[in-house]
């Protein structure tokens, strides 16, 4: 189990950087949501994994898995959310108002 | 009056002139002036105790494990210095009102000056570095607001930078230099690292802390090589520069030398350092002095030279000398000040500061010509004058100094001294009257003149009788600068045999005679090159300011993927740097097992992450992709123990891909490669790295137990006995962690508006409006823009989505669900009505506005905090209780749970307003909006034809 984690971790990380390299906004966006998902399984992993016994208290259950990661990362989830909205935002705006999506400023600069 | 409140009266008068300015400027300047002479009575009311040889000390504790402290403390030197400090501050604030012309604003002035005035006082009252450091730093700010008071005028922006970047600097130097000596002495209070004197002195790092402390006391008090700035900065109002050179900013850094004397001096790095600054700047003033022509830059290079005399009475490291330097900081204060105001009464008056325009003023101007003849003559050092008495106090000391070269050097400056004093009266005031002044000048108002004469009269009484007006002053003064009883002994008359006697009158005849050759000297010195401070000074700044914006072009040159690039290297050659040289042990854990659901649930999930890396240029398909990874992620959390994880990202997972969908409407289609094969493959080696190390890193930990013993215990067992909830994350989100929660869902909002600021800037005229006004799709129009079976589908939905909504925000405290989740269900619902049946009919239906969702979201959050403090409790802390209603069963009520109503409108509005800001672009980029649900006029009509 702990191996899977850690490949899907690894693989969403390496997929989320190469995307963020890119230099359009569209890849960059969908790398930062990817590079997300890997940081909120990397925290929420971080509290150790354990499958069948969640943090809702109850009278028969014998063991409860980390509830502080899940809080944390639950949060992040949505802030990630409103992060990902404000750069298609931007994004948007940035090809309306250029007529390309670049994300450098490297040849409008010079 | 405690001494705190006297150091912050200045600081709260500063709010007053900006408010009083309506009042007008009488009442302005009366408001201001009673405030510094209330704080002036505080000082005198303490006067007895310390003239009788005792101290005053006001002690608040703030941060005692930092060993910050509010410690103020009165002596006799912190006496001297107040008192100079409020009371030449009162006549300056009488003088500006007479000063300031109708045009300027002068409840700004007064501000700024009360602000400079504080800050003055403060450094002077402090008993602790730390104090008296952001004291000293308010003095280089406020000065640098009271320097550029005139906007308008390059010279005094130019001047205000020059002088914050010089005592700016040594300031930061002197942080460092005072930190030193707080560590050395183990105390951060003034009078215990005075009482640590012999160890700091014996440290290894006196010398690293002197030359730092010494750097900010050189840097503020303009001793050579830092007394450029001085002079520029006269492009102040006069009433400043007055203020700035007789009583307060340049004796900062005197004052603190005299106030770290008994720890620092002694020492023969003390007196080469301090008495050869102190010496060259005298000489260098001196001769500066004599052969400027403004009124105020003659004075200013002046007090330049006063002040290398004051640090090198400081430097010799006597008890005499430091006596002598004492005398002579009050002396010098009564009558630069009196100079400065009399220089800019001139100015006034002749609307000219040009030596060389003015001339015969005196019997224009007599009152005038009396105030400069007095201060004058008692600058030059002529007896009955005050400074004649200190001067030759001083002679008397630099004459029993070896080397034989400071005497000499000391003659010299003396020299120049009377001959800058003699020009100044003699080329204002002397000769014939002109007829070709720029203006018609005679003695201005009482109102203007009554300061400096105030101050010309004290010279005289300080002059004729220093044992009645000075010596006790001086005395209890010098007594706290050199740590032991001092009776100091004033008199006229030193005797034939005294070498001050002789070196005074050599002095005047040299004056004399380099007054008479004047002219010709002034032609020589025309001709000589010399360095120009200022050019200097701006070329150093200018080099620096290239060099930054090389780095800067170097490293910030606009390419987003290269900072990336220089990111992600750094942070995984940083991790792989810790891993390898930390210290680990391995890991123990034995792994669990996987389920063959689980192991092609994880396929999945790898096979959309690759595809996604594959695939991107192709946009919807990777928006397809992506999903399929986020809802593996979900149904990961939902294995893996994580309830309310999984429901969160579901929902979050719908509200992104809409979200993203509805940006692709503009977007291009596809991406174009823009990167050569080389790099393409460096960024997959870089990419390939950084999931290896986040992977590895991962798996470590999985594998590793905790290294420390984890909270989670306390939250599982305090959820329902302290939170009331058996959801042990929704209790730590609404109650335990509760404010962490209060910012978050804050951030949300201020995203959620920034969204709609974007949107708004967008549509306003410009390239973007336009580009979407002539919006030509690419793509085409579905056949059925509103499909009835979806339309009829999801408005049945509705009040069922809307009431899981409900259930699941209740019942959220105590299994999954709450706040969050339940605002992105609902958003869900209501997004699916824009789907369905058009943005137009929807919004014609929406009652509520998304912003004031939000708003009153975080208003509910932060009313649920603040109830508590109603009942006695810290912000946030939560109850519950029990309840039974007919027909209900006994539920629970929680203040949580109206927490958690606020985390559900700021998600809902936050979410809405996103998406309805992608709809109003579509809207501009003439996308057809239906009033009717199904589109049925444009059915209709299409069949008619």
């Amino acid at each position: 189990m702990e191996l899977l984690i850690a490949l899907a971790v690894g693989t969403m990380t390496a997929v989320g950087i190469y995307l963020i390299l890119r230099r359009r906004a569209f890849p960059v966006i969908v790398g930062l949501s990817m590079l997300s998902y890997a940081c909120n399984v990397f925290i929420f992993a971080s509290g150790r994994v354990v499958a069948g016994l969640p943090p809702i208290l109850s009278k028969g259950a014998p063991d409860y898995t980390d509830p502080m990661p899940q809080a944390l990362v639950l949060t992040a989830i949505v802030i990630s959310f409103g992060m990902t909205a404000v750069i298609v935002m931007m994004a948007l705006g940035s090809f309306l108002q250029s007529g390309h999506d670049k994300v450098d400023m490297g040849e409008d600069a010079e | 009056m405690s001494l705190a409140l006297i150091a912050a009266l200045p600081f709260l008068g500063a709010l007053l002139p900006g408010l009083m300015i309506r009042a007008g400027r009488n009442a302005c300047a009366l408001l201001t002036g009673s405030v510094t002479a209330l704080a002036l009575l505080g000082i005198l009311l303490h006067a007895p105790t310390i003239l009788g040889g005792g101290v005053v000390e006001t002690r608040i504790t703030w941060v005692p494990a930092l060993g910050l402290a509010a410690d103020f403390r009165l002596d006799g030197l912190g006496l001297l210095f107040a008192g100079l400090i409020l009371g030449i501050g009162l006549l300056i604030i009488l003088y500006a009102r007479f000063y300031l012309a109708k045009t300027d604003p002068m409840g700004q002035f007064y501000s700024y000056l009360m602000l400079f005035q504080g800050a003055m006082v403060g450094i002077v009252l402090s008993d602790n570095i730390l104090l008296l450091l952001v004291f000293w730093e308010l003095t280089s700010l406020s000065s640098f607001l009271l320097i550029g008071y005139w906007k308008h005028l390059p010279e005094g922006r130019q001047g205000a930078r020059m002088a914050l970047a010089v005592t700016g600097g040594g300031g930061l130097a002197m942080i460092a230099g005072m930190l030193i000596l707080g560590q050395i002495a183990g105390t951060n209070t003034i009078s215990g690292i005075i009482a640590a004197g012999d160890a700091i002195r014996a440290s290894d790092w006196y010398l690293p802390a002197l030359i730092l402390i010494l750097l900010g006391c050189f840097t503020k008090s303009a001793q050579f090589p830092f007394h450029f700035w001085l002079p520029h900065a006269m492009a102040a109002p006069t009433p400043v520069s007055a203020y700035l050179h007789s009583a307060t900013m340049v004796k900062a850094g005197i004052f603190l030398m005299a106030r770290l004397w008994p720890a620092l001096a002694g020492t023969p790095e003390w007196f080469w350092l301090v008495t050869g600054a102190g010496l060259v700047t005298m000489l260098i003033g001196a001769k500066i002095a004599l052969f400027k022509h403004d009124l105020k830059a003659l004075l200013a290079f002046s007090t330049v030279s006063h002040l290398g005399l004051i640090t090198m009475l400081l430097g010799f490291g006597t008890k005499a000398a430091a006596t002598v330097a004492v005398f002579h900081i009050l002396n010098h204060a009564t009558f630069k000040a009196a100079l400065f105001m009399s220089a800019g009464i001139v100015d006034h008056e002749t609307h000219t500061r040009d030596i060389r325009r003015l001339g015969g003023l005196r019997h224009l101007m007599p009152v005038t010509f009396a105030i400069v003849v007095i201060a004058g003559l008692s600058m030059a050092g002529l007896p009955p004058f005050n400074g004649f008495l200190s001067k030759e106090m001083m002679l008397e000391e630099a004459a029993h100094t070896a080397p034989w070269v400071i005497p000499v050097l000391t003659l010299i400056a003396a020299t120049f001294s009377v001959a800058y004093s003699f020009r100044l009266i003699a080329h204002t005031f002397l000769g014939a009257e002109r007829h070709d002044y720029p203006h018609h000048p005679h003695d201005p108002g009482f109102g203007l003149w009554a300061a400096p004469a105030l101050l010309a009269v004290l010279v005289v009484l300080i002059g004729l009788m220093p044992m009645t007006f000075a010596s006790g002053l001086v005395d209890v003064a010098a007594g706290a600068v050199t740590g032991e009883a001092v009776k100091v002994k004033i008199i006229h008359w030193h005797g034939l045999h005294s070498p001050a006697l002789w070196m005074s009158l050599a002095a005047v005849g040299g004056g004399l005679a380099l007054l008479g050759l004047f002219p010709a000297l002034l032609r020589l010195w025309d001709a000589a090159p010399r360095p120009e401070a200022k050019r200097m000074f701006d070329t150093v700044i200018e080099t620096l300011a290239a060099l930054a914006r090389g780095i800067d072009r170097r490293l910030h040159g606009g390419n987003l993927a290269d900072y990336l690039w220089i990111a992600c290297a750094t942070i995984a050659g940083l991790g792989l740097w810790a891993f390898l040289t930390g210290s680990h042990v391995a890991g123990g854990q034995a792994l669990q097992p996987v389920p063959p659901v689980v192991a092609v649930g994880w396929f999945a999930l790898m096979v959309g992450s690759l595809a996604v890396a594959i695939w991107h240029r192709q946009r919807l398909l990777v928006l397809i992709l992506i999903s399929i990874v986020g809802l593996m992620v979900s149904v990961g959390f939902a294995y893996l123990s994580a309830p309310d994880l999984a429901l969160t990202q579901i929902s979050v997972e719908v509200a992104t891909v809409i979200l993203l969908l509805l940006a692709l409407n503009f977007l291009p289609k596809t991406t174009p490669v823009d990167t050569a094969t080389p790099r393409r493959v460096l960024d997959l080696g870089l990419a390939a790295t950084g999931g290896l190390l986040v992977g590895g890193l991962i798996y470590a930990l999985l594998t590793r137990d905790f290294a420390f013993p984890s909270i989670a215990d306390y939250h599982l067992e305090n959820s329902k006995t302290l939170g009331g909830g058996t959801n042990v994350v929704n209790v730590i989100l609404v109650d335990f962690r509760g404010y962490d929660t209060f910012g978050e869902i804050t951030v949300l909002g201020i995203a959620a508006t920034l969204i709609y600021a974007l949107t708004e800037s967008l549509l306003r005229p410009g390239p973007a409006s336009d580009r979407l006004r002539h919006w030509e799709n690419d793509t085409q129009d579905a056949g059925d823009r509103h499909p009835m079976m979806m339309v009829v589908a999801t408005r049945m939905m509705l009040p069922v989505a809307l009431m899981v909504g409900i259930y699941i925000f209740l019942r959220g405290h105590n299994v999954p669900g709450g706040g969050f989740i339940a605002g992105l269900v609902v958003a869900i619902a209501l997004v699916m009505q824009y789907m369905a049946s058009g943005f137009g009919w929807t919004a014609a239906r929406q009652r509520i506005d998304y912003h004031g969702l939000i708003g009153a979201g975080i208003l509910v959050a932060a009313a649920t905090g603040i109830g508590s403090w109603f009942a006695g409790r810290p912000f946030m802390t939560s109850n519950y209780g029990y309840f039974e209603i007919w027909p209900l069963e006994k539920f629970e009520l929680a203040t949580a749970a109206l927490f958690d109503l606020g985390v559900f409108l700021t998600v809902l509005g936050a979410v809405m307003l996103a998406l309805s800001s992608l709809t109003r672009i579509a809207i501009r980029a003439g996308q057809k909006v239906n009033v009717e649900a199904y589109d049925m006029q444009d059915r209709m009509g299409g069949e008619e034809h």
